[in-house]
Order: C-alpha cells, then sequence, then structure tokens
C-alpha cells in the first residue's frame, strides 16, 4: 500500500501541473474574484472549459476524435486534483458533460453527435436534465409529461422539477411519457430539446435555503423533431438508466464546513463547563465525524486505486452521500448549538465562521434528498451491491393510466 | 495511488481463509466456548504456528517470515471473520510487536524466536480494576527485580507463558516481562463475555521482572504498544463485521414471512444498507492503519485511532443488528450470532474501550491542529 504516483502517473501529473502552471494563473489575471451565479462568472467558466478542451484536459476520458482528451480514468482524477489545487474548476459543466451528453453520445445519431458533442466539451454549450416531477421524485417513472406524436413532430405539455440549471443551460433532455396505456416504465421516451425555445418556461424554486438554485420547467405545446428522438419509442427507461448510472458520481462530493472549521469553534467557544472543545460528549461527536471523513477519502483512494489498476471500481463510493449529507447536517446543528444564543444568527456579518454552519444546516436537508435521497441509496445498496430482493411493486403489471395517484 | 492489498497479500489471505475454513469452523470455536476449561484451541494454534502466522512480521534472524505488516493485516482479517479461539493477538500484536519495537538483542533472541515456533504465548498486564488505568490507579510494584501486584483481568492470561506488565518502579512507572510459569506467580481463569477468549487474575508476589524499554517510560510504552495492535485489532473486527453481515443476508434471503423474503423488506435491505456503510468506513480506516503501520509513519497514533473506533463501531453495529434480523433464532445459543457479538465486546474492550481511542484521537487532532 503506498499514496504515491506510479511513475506513468507521476509523468502526468507533472505534465498537468505544467500546463496549470502556465494556464490557470492567466485565467485567474482575465477573470479574479468573481460571485458564483452572474454572467460574468459563466462567461469565466466558459473561457476556462475552451481553455482545457485545446489543452486536452477537457472530458479527458473520452477520444479525442470528438474533443476529448484521450486519456485514461485514472488521469481524469488526477487532473481534477490538480485543478482543485489550482482553485479552478467550474460547476456547470458536471450534469452536462457527465450525464447529458454520455446519453446523447449513446442513443442519438450521428449528425446529431456532431453537432452538439464538440461545443459541449469545449463550454460553448450546457445542458440540464429533465426527469425529476412533482408526481415522480424518487419514483421517477411515474412521470405525467406527456408526449404526443402529431405527423413528424411530437407535441409536449407538462412540467419538471427540480432541474439544475434549467435558467442557463443550452440544451437539456427530456424523459416524457408517451404511451399511458402500458405499465409505466414501458410507456417513456426520451428527448433532446432546446431549452430556448418559447415553449419552455423556467421558474426558479424558492427552496428553504433562501436560494434559487433549481428551477420548475413548464411546457406548453412544445414541437420536437421525430429526429430528437434518443432511443427508441416506449424505450425512455432504459435510455434514463444510462443517464443515472452516473448521477451518483456527479452529486457525491459535499461543500461546506467539516471536521477542521468545528474544532476551529471550540476552540473559541465557552461551554457550559469551560471551553466547548474540553466537553467529552463534544470531542466524541468530533472523532466519529473525522472517522467518517477519513473514511470517505480514503474510500475515494479505494476507487482510485480500482482505476489506477485498470479495474472497474467496486461498489464502496455508493456510501458517499448518504454518509456526507447526514454529517454535514449533524455537524451543523452541533455548531449552532455550541453558539448557543448566537446560533440562531445568520448574517455572515455576525454570525461566527461568516455563517457557514447555519447556511449548511439550512443546505443540508437538500443534499439528503438531491441525486437520490438516503432512503433509495439505501435501496441501491441493498440491492445492487447486496444483491436483495428488489420492493414489492404493486403498480408493475397496471397500466399507467390506472395507477392509483392519491389525487 | 495503490491502496489496497497487493496480489500477493491477497493470495495470502485466501490461502488463510482456506486454511480457517478447514481448521477453525464453528465447531473447533464451540469447543473452546462450550468447555469451561479450555482457554484456546491447542490444535489450532500449533496448526497457526506450522503456517508461520506467528512469525509473520518476526524477521528472518529470529526464525520468522519477516513479511510486512499489511500480510499481518490480512491474517488479523481472517482470524477475526473465524472467531479463532486463539491467543494470537496477545502473542502476535502484542508481545511479539512490543519486543520488536522496544525490546533489547538479548530479549529479542529470547522471546521471538519462541513465539515464531508456537512454544510461547504472551499477554499485557495494565488493568487492575473497573476504569481506565493512569499513573493515579496504578498500584503494582517492582523492588529490586520483583514484581507484586494483582492485575485483572489479563486477556489470555490463565495460558499466557510471558506477561507484559505495567508497574511503577521507584514511583515511575515501567513495562516489564514476567515468566509466569516461574516463583511469585498465581492465576485463576475468570468468566467472560467471550468464553472463546481466555481471560485472567494473576497475583505476583515477588515474581522476576525485567525492565522492557526505559525507566519511567512505562504509560507511553504501552501507549506505543497499543497503537499498533490496535490497527491489527481493527482488522480482526473488520473480518467479523463483514461475516455478521454475510449471515444477516444469507438469514434475510432464507426466511419467509408475510408470504415472502425478508430480505425484500426495506426495514431489513435498510439495516443491511447501514451496516456495509459502516463496514466499508471500517475497511477505509483500517487501510490507511495498515500504511501507517508497516510504513512507521508519524501519522500512527491518529490512523490507529481512526481505524479502531471506525471498527468498533463496524463490528458492534454489525454483531447486534445480525442477531436482530435473525430475530429469535439469532438469541438461542444454538445460532451462532453470539459468537459475533461476544467477540465484538472482547476485541472492543481488550485494547482500551473506543471513548478512550475517541479521547486519544481528538488530542492528537488538537496538537496538529496547534502545531
Amino acid at each position: 500500500m503506498d499514496f504515491n504516483d506510479s511513475p506513468e502517473e507521476a509523468a502526468y501529473r507533472d505534465k498537468a501541473r505544467a500546463w496549470l502552471a502556465e494556464n490557470a494563473a492567466a485565467h485567474r489575471a482575465k477573470f479574479g474574484e468573481l460571485k458564483p451565479n452572474t454572467p460574468e462568472h459563466m462567461a469565466a467558466a466558459k473561457d476556462w472549459q475552451a481553455t482545457k478542451a485545446a489543452g486536452g484536459y477537457a472530458c479527458i476520458t473520452w477520444p479525442a476524435a470528438i474533443g476529448g482528451g484521450g486519456g485514461t480514468p485514472i488521469q481524469s482524477v488526477i487532473f481534477g486534483q490538480e485543478e482543485g489545487k489550482a482553485g479552478l474548476g467550474y460547476g456547470y459543466f458536471t450534469i452536462g458533460l457527465g450525464m447529458c451528453v454520455p446519453t446523447v453520445m449513446a442513443f442519438a445519431d450521428s449528425d446529431t453527435k456532431k453537432r452538439f458533442v464538440s461545443p459541449a466539451v469545449k463550454g460553448e454549450e450546457i445542458w440540464c436534465q429533465l426527469f425529476s416531477e412533482p408526481a415522480g421524485g424518487s419514483d421517477v417513472a411515474a412521470l405525467r409529461t406527456r408526449a404526443v406524436k402529431d405527423g413528424d413532430e411530437w407535441v409536449i405539455n407538462g412540467q419538471k422539477v427540480w432541474t439544475t440549471g434549467a435558467h442557463y443551460c443550452d440544451y437539456g433532455i427530456l424523459l416524457t411519457r408517451t404511451d399511458p396505456d402500458v405499465p409505466k416504465h414501458k410507456g417513456l421516451t426520451m428527448f433532446w430539446i432546446d431549452m430556448r425555445d418559447a415553449a419552455v418556461e423556467c421558474r426558479p424554486i424558492h427552496q428553504m435555503s433562501g436560494g434559487r438554485e433549481f428551477n420548475e420547467v413548464y411546457f406548453t405545446d412544445l414541437r420536437v423533431k421525430d429526429s430528437q428522438r434518443l432511443g427508441e419509442v416506449g424505450d425512455g427507461w432504459k435510455v434514463a438508466l444510462v443517464t443515472l448510472m452516473n448521477e451518483r458520481l456527479a452529486v457525491g462530493g459535499s461543500s461546506g464546513p467539516n471536521y477542521r472549521e468545528i474544532l476551529k469553534l471550540a476552540q473559541e467557544l465557552s461551554g457550559p463547563t469551560g471551553p466547548a472543545l474540553k466537553n467529552d460528549a463534544f470531542r466524541e461527536k468530533l472523532a466519529d465525524w473525522y472517522v467518517q471523513s477519513e473514511g470517505l477519502k480514503f474510500t475515494r483512494f479505494r476507487t482510485m486505486t480500482a482505476l489506477s489498476r485498470g479495474q472497474t471500481p467496486g461498489p464502496e463510493s455508493s456510501i458517499g452521500k448518504i454518509i456526507a449529507a447526514n454529517q454535514m447536517q449533524e455537524l451543523a446543528n452541533t455548531a449552532v448549538e455550541m453558539e448557543d444564543q448566537y446560533g440562531i444568527l445568520i448574517d455572515p456579518d455576525t454570525a461566527p465562521a461568516e455563517a457557514a454552519f447555519q447556511q449548511s444546516l439550512m443546505w443540508a436537508p437538500g443534499l439528503r434528498i438531491a441525486g437520490g435521497t438516503d432512503e433509495i441509496l439505501k435501496n441501491i445498496i441493498a440491492e445492487r451491491v447486496l444483491g436483495l430482493p428488489g420492493d414489492v411493486r404493486v403498480d408493475k403489471d397496471v397500466a399507467f393510466k390506472d395507477m392509483p395517484t392519491g389525487r | 495511488m495503490d491502496f489496497d492489498y497487493s496480489d500477493d497479500q491477497k493470495f495470502l489471505k485466501d490461502e488463510a481463509r482456506k486454511f480457517l475454513a478447514a481448521h477453525c469452523d464453528v465447531g473447533v470455536v464451540r469447543g473452546v466456548l462450550d468447555n469451561p476449561e479450555r482457554s484456546f484451541d491447542e490444535k489450532l494454534w500449533k496448526g497457526v504456528a506450522e503456517q508461520g502466522w506467528l512469525g509473520a512480521c518476526i524477521p528472518e534472524e529470529f526464525n520468522g517470515l519477516g513479511l510486512g505488516r499489511v500480510e499481518l493485516c490480512a491474517i488479523a482479517e481472517e482470524l477475526g471473520r473465524a472467531v479463532a479461539p486463539i491467543p494470537f493477538a496477545s502473542t502476535v500484536y502484542v508481545l511479539a510487536e512490543a519486543i520488536l519495537a522496544h525490546g533489547s538483542e538479548a530479549q529479542k533472541s529470547a522471546i521471538l524466536p519462541r513465539i515464531a515456533a508456537g512454544e510461547l504465548i504472551g499477554c499485557l498486564a495494565t488493568s487492575e480494576g473497573p476504569g481506565v488505568i493512569g499513573p493515579a490507579t496504578l498500584t503494582s510494584k517492582v523492588e529490586g527485580g520483583k514484581l507484586s501486584g494483582i492485575k485483572i483481568p489479563v486477556t489470555d492470561g490463565d495460558v499466557a507463558d510471558t506477561a507484559l506488565v505495567l508497574a511503577s518502579e521507584g514511583g515511575r512507572p515501567g513495562l516489564f516481562l514476567v515468566d509466569l510459569k516461574g516463583a511469585g506467580v498465581t492465576r485463576e481463569t475468570l468468566k467472560s463475555l467471550d468464553p472463546t477468549r481466555g481471560v485472567a487474575r494473576i497475583v505476583f508476589d515477588g515474581a522476576a521482572a525485567e525492565r522492557v524499554g526505559e525507566a519511567g517510560a512505562g504509560f507511553d510504552l504501552v501507549q506505543s504498544i497499543l497503537d499498533r495492535a490496535a490497527v491489527l485489532l481493527a482488522f480482526e473486527q473488520l473480518g467479523g463485521a463483514d461475516r455478521c453481515l454475510e449471515m444477516a443476508k444469507e438469514y434475510a434471503m432464507g426466511r419467509y414471512a408475510f408470504g415472502r423474503v425478508i430480505a425484500g423488506y426495506q426495514a431489513i435491505k435498510h439495516k443491511l444498507a447501514d451496516m456495509y456503510v459502516k463496514n466499508e468506513v471500517a475497511r477505509s480506516n483500517a487501510y490507511y492503519g495498515a500504511w501507517a503501520l508497516n510504513d512507521a509513519g508519524a501519522d500512527l497514533p491518529i490512523a490507529a485511532s481512526a481505524a479502531r473506533i471506525a471498527a468498533s463501531d463496524a463490528f458492534w453495529f454489525a454483531s447486534k443488528e445480525n442477531i436482530q434480523v435473525h430475530g429469535g433464532m439469532g438469541f438461542t445459543w444454538d445460532v451462532d450470532c453470539h459468537l459475533y457479538y461476544r467477540r465484538s465486546r472482547q476485541l472492543s474492550l481488550v485494547a482500551g474501550a473506543p471513548k478512550v481511542w475517541k479521547e486519544r484521537l481528538v488530542s492528537q487532532l488538537e496538537q496538529k491542529n496547534a502545531a
């Protein structure tokens, strides 16, 4: 066991570092400190993505012929680490390049691929994923957005929800119901759509955290060509599984304060019987968080090891979001309670650590749900990792239109 | 990045599993459990010695195999999985590792070859009563090379040949080697939560004692020994926790209730998923501990603490929830769940309870943070 790169990996890392040394500073000089979710920030992100694409560092594992880097998974991990150390890396492209464009690549005709893949790699166009609906969250296949065939076109009506980045995206992949007379999984069809079409309306969702990072998306008589279909009519679920295969990897990471920050806070605050850091109950919790955080870090190292050896990683990475999201919530709440009466304050100018713990507390419930709830992720571990039976599905043989809906 | 067993280490681990499947089935474990006169399985002990495991990390000059610590971790994982009823941890993780790290050349020559040959069983005698032992509560004394005092409980102390004993000499804590077959030693086997491992009360009354390491360094030496043992014990705990998850799964897949296998109910599925999550956190922390142990990294105290905390938590959770999944059957003597429940307690208590290690971890983090 060791943490060092193999000679080939070390050579790649050196090359990546040299490239970053040359390009990252120039990029930062151009854009400085921009506030996320502004047009300027987006422009910076697109500029950086184009720079990476030109250098062969965008979509590293994709073939060079379609704009990728022609590299290996471990090289992609190494570049990601170095890019992070250089303080760069924008989130705008994660869903598009991680989930949507691979779906297009797997199911679209060659003209469509030619039209879309390269611009996406270069950051010129951004994609979103339109699956979740008010009536189809954990049970995505219960979605109701209708697509009806009309000559060589489809007419789409309905609503999606929790669509990340819908308001700034150029294109999206959209899962629709094309046949309500068959059981729910069998009547779905996937399309790609133009998000700028006038029949598409995005409305930001006001989250409990106060932010507006996600959207509701409404379709009113949206007309798409049959050539925009991805996969066969009725095969939408199969297509969606290809997309979702990558979702847990895309949503896995978490930001926000961790054990280091709460240790620092505890050093500065008083508890009921002396310094907060000297409280036994707190120290036990702190130890548990450290063990969980390090456990996740070293689990990622195990995944990297498999990639480095040219093997398929095991299922161990599936534990990531369950642990990270729950720890975020518990840690934030412990910090807020440690601040005692002061903990109620969320103004960054007033609250300790610029209110990072309060913000984390209000964001954590979302992280426990996004990209698969705790409960769905446990089902996935139970069924796909441990091989336990699937749940009893009472709607399996029922036509979609006859399914009980409670309303 | 190479953060997993190598192919050679995996081969060794597979071979260990095969050997234990053949020589340490549950009948062997129950042979010790059900007989109050027996504290370990002598035949298995001999077999393990023949495999070379007792001297796995003992250098070849002392008749060992001279393997790395990661190899020993692989063996430990399999021993934990099999709930092996032998004084392996006391002899190998504690005594052999302690002498290798802190013993004089004479002590190495006297002890290590005998351990490798299966001729010497070791034990660590620190506790004198309930609660954590510290300088204020340590009463055992060495005067003129003679040890007097009472140590209770001493894991494997009823079958051991040699003990490492924490005692004060001239008012300063030290660590001493004592021949338990010599004069001035009386001992009795005590009843334990885990009867598959021996535990004793040892009375020293003028027993010959030879110091290991520096005078006055007793507690530091014990901590250093426990840091090393904690990593190896974590692998035993991990092996046990993995086996509990397998047992729970096997049972849930075959048990019908309300017209279908109980493995299909979310209450059971989520319980097993929780076990899996804890086991993987434990595995990743244990691997880091193995690396720190093998490379003698400065991070060993932190890595060992994290490995022990995660593994203790995983094995406790898996062993208790395994019984729950088995329902009433799990509460019977005849079903094997309680062997793991018992062993999870033995392994969590033998080298300092998790609470002690959590404190050690946090005090280390404080120091690191201040530095």
